[in-house]
């Protein structure tokens, strides 16, 4: 039908079509087995290995977002909590202060009372030593005196209590 | 978009059988002062193809020496193979005279014709397959395993035909019947010829572009080698069968080795660097398998991809590698992938892996489509039926048809040179043509470089769009 000045290569040859065969045949086998299968094979594994990776990373950022909300809270209970003691602790020292101060104050009004006391008490003693001494003094001195002037020593006795009594001591 | 290519194939021999035509009409002139009949019946033969000679002795074609018997056409002196010993030979034949009186004759067979430059001739001879290896200017022999029916095996290399080793690849010595002719074993088929090593005189042509050996003064018809075309692009069952290595096997091979090599480096890759991000060759092949994997094999494959992604690899990159090595200037320029041989191998293989993967909806939708009524079933299911073949039949012409004419018009830019210098008589012309000619083949170049990639890219898409038709589970709609 179509007749070509040697346009040979429309007319397959016997020859090139077994050697196609067998070449094409061999290289779609050996690339089928040693590379093109391990390749997708490496390439699927390393797609899935690259999903699970993004999948595990967004699940630890969330778990992440999770520990933070659960630390941020964990913080403020604390610090709540803190606050609380704090305030226990003052409120703890302020009744302690006080009943300290109550007590010293009761205290100190028990020894200044006892104080005051004792201190009436030797007041007492040696107003009345005091009296006593002046009296003997002044009866002394009255001897002294009357021994040369005053006769009689009842007279004069009562005379000088008399004036002892009325010396105020202050 | 197939008839597009279609058409297109068809349109390209017809581009190129009137080319060739015009081309022969000025050999008239160039062999009127030769001495011989060429001038005379040029003009009964208008459409008669080729009239130039076949030798190569361009400085020894001024008519001497012609008894017969001690031709100069031997004298191929390396400077001539400038294409213009694509033609044949037109002189009157004492033999083979039966239809028009006129055929080619031994008696010129050393009687180079300086004839004119003829591009169609030179591109067919190009993008033909070889017995030999062309790198640059040198030709390299190759093996030739020939089988020939009643005769048997004959293996050899083809440095037994004693070609010029920057020649075209014509052979100056028959080797047990066989003949180099142009690069290609024909096979004398005359009885009575020698067998062994026999020097002959040169090769002739005739009208139809019958080769026949000159020995002793005498034609021998040859014979070329069989063809599976069944006769209809003019070849068909002969007396002989070529299995060598040819130029387009030996390409084959190195593709094959080439691409073996690399993608077991980068197989290798995954292993020693498993976990780490790739590199170096590792890391550019693999954008180029991510690209079939996902732009072709996932879209259509769907979850069944990674079974048949080897096979889509294997076809991309094993048309890619060779549409790419026949563009590497200097390698032989094989054209592997534009050899009909090849992609119908590889359709194939296509047709095959498609149709034998077939699930039941796959074959109920060609044979008895679902959901349309009786009487359009009858006419869709010759249609789905015709289409399982023509299918593998489109991807076979396309590619061949898309490599075989970027092949052909590098070829003729380049012929543009020695058509305008008028085969080196014009310096002017040629030096002129060489300029532009470069320019639009660097062009072409860049286009051919593209169309490479597109080319193996289309035939893996639609291999696997068929795949996935023929794989796909039923949808309920």
């Amino acid at each position: 039908m179509f007749f070509l000045l040697d346009f040979n290569v429309i007319k397959p040859d016997f020859g090139l079509i077994f050697w196609t065969t067998i070449i094409f045949g061999i290289f779609w086998f050996l690339m089928s087995k040693y590379a093109f299968r391990p390749i997708a094979n490496a390439l699927k594994d390393r797609e899935d290995e690259i999903q699970s990776s993004l999948d595990e990373a967004k699940k630890a950022r969330e778990e992440m977002a999770n520990l933070n909300a659960q630390n941020e809270k964990i913080l403020a209970e604390t610090r709540e909590e803190r606050a609380k003691i704090l305030k226990e602790a003052k409120d703890t020292r302020d009744s302690i202060v006080n009943e300290a101060k109550e007590k010293a104050k009761v205290e100190a009004q028990k020894i200044a009372t006892t104080a005051k006391l004792e201190i009436e008490n030797e007041k007492k003693a040696a107003i009345a030593s005091i009296k006593n001494q002046v009296g003997t003094m002044a009866i002394g001195i009255a001897e002294q005196i009357i021994k040369k002037d005053l006769a009689g020593n009842q007279e004069q006795e009562g005379l000088v209590s008399k004036l002892v009594d009325e010396i105020k001591l202050n | 978009m197939h008839k597009k290519y279609l058409t297109l194939v068809f349109a390209l021999f017809i581009c190129f059988s009137l080319s060739a035509q015009q081309g022969h009409s000025h050999e008239g002139h160039d062999h009127g002062t030769e001495g011989h009949s060429h001038g005379t019946h040029q003009t009964t033969k208008e459409k008669a193809n080729a009239h130039k000679g076949h030798k190569h002795d361009g400085h020894n074609h001024d008519g001497h020496n012609h008894d017969g018997h001690n031709h100069d056409g031997h004298n191929h002196d390396g400077h001539n193979h400038d294409g213009h010993n694509h033609g044949k030979d037109h002189s009157k034949s004492a033999k083979h005279d039966s239809d028009h009186g006129h055929g080619p004759s031994c008696a010129h067979a050393g009687h180079g014709h300086h004839g004119e430059f003829d591009p169609a001739a030179t591109a067919f001879h190009h993008i033909s397959d070889a017995n030999v290896y062309s790198i640059g200017p040198w030709q390299i022999p190759l093996p030739c395993m020939l089988y020939a029916p009643k005769k048997g095996w004959d293996v050899f290399l083809s440095s037994k035909f004693k070609f010029d080793s920057t020649g075209h690849g014509d052979g100056h010595q028959a080797y047990n019947g066989y003949i180099l002719d142009a690069g290609s074993v024909k096979r004398i088929t005359e009885p009575g010829f020698p067998d062994g090593e026999v020097p002959i005189d040169g090769i002739i042509h005739d009208d139809e572009d019958i080769a026949y050996a000159c020995y002793q003064g005498k034609m021998w018809k040859t014979d070329a080698k069989s063809t599976a075309d069944g006769g209809i692009f003019g070849g068909g069952i002969t007396s002989y069968y070529d299995f060598s290595i040819t130029k387009n096997v030996v390409s084959m091979l190195m593709v094959m080795l080439l691409l073996t090599w690399i993608f077991l480096k980068v197989a290798k890759g995954y292993v020693t660097r498993k976990g780490m991000a790739p590199k170096g060759i590792q890391s550019f092949f693999e954008s180029i398998f991510v690209f079939i994997q996902d732009e072709v094999a996932k879209p259509f494959l769907g979850a069944k991809y990674l079974k048949y992604q080897p096979f889509l690899m294997a076809l991309f990159f094993f048309i890619l590698g060779l549409n790419l090595w026949g563009q590497v200037p200097f390698l032989g320029g094989s054209n592997v992938t534009g050899n009909l041989a090849v992609t119908m191998v590889l359709a194939i293989f296509a047709f095959l892996v498609v149709n034998l993967s077939g699930n039941k909806h796959y074959w109920e939708h060609i044979f008895w489509m679902p959901g349309v009524p009786a009487w359009v079933k009858t006419i869709l299911t010759p249609v789905e039926f015709l289409g399982v073949f023509i299918k593998p039949l489109t991807l076979m012409l396309r590619l061949f048809a898309n490599i075989t004419a970027g092949h052909i018009v590098m070829i003729i830019f380049v012929s543009l040179i020695f058509m305008f210098s008028k085969n080196g008589t014009s310096v002017a012309g040629g030096y002129g043509t060489a300029v532009a000619s470069t320019a639009l083949t660097l062009f072409m170049s860049a286009i051919e470089l593209l169309v490479a990639f597109i080319q193996a890219f289309v035939f893996t898409i639609l291999t696997a769009s068929y795949l996935g038709a023929a794989v796909e589970e039923p949808h309920h709609h």
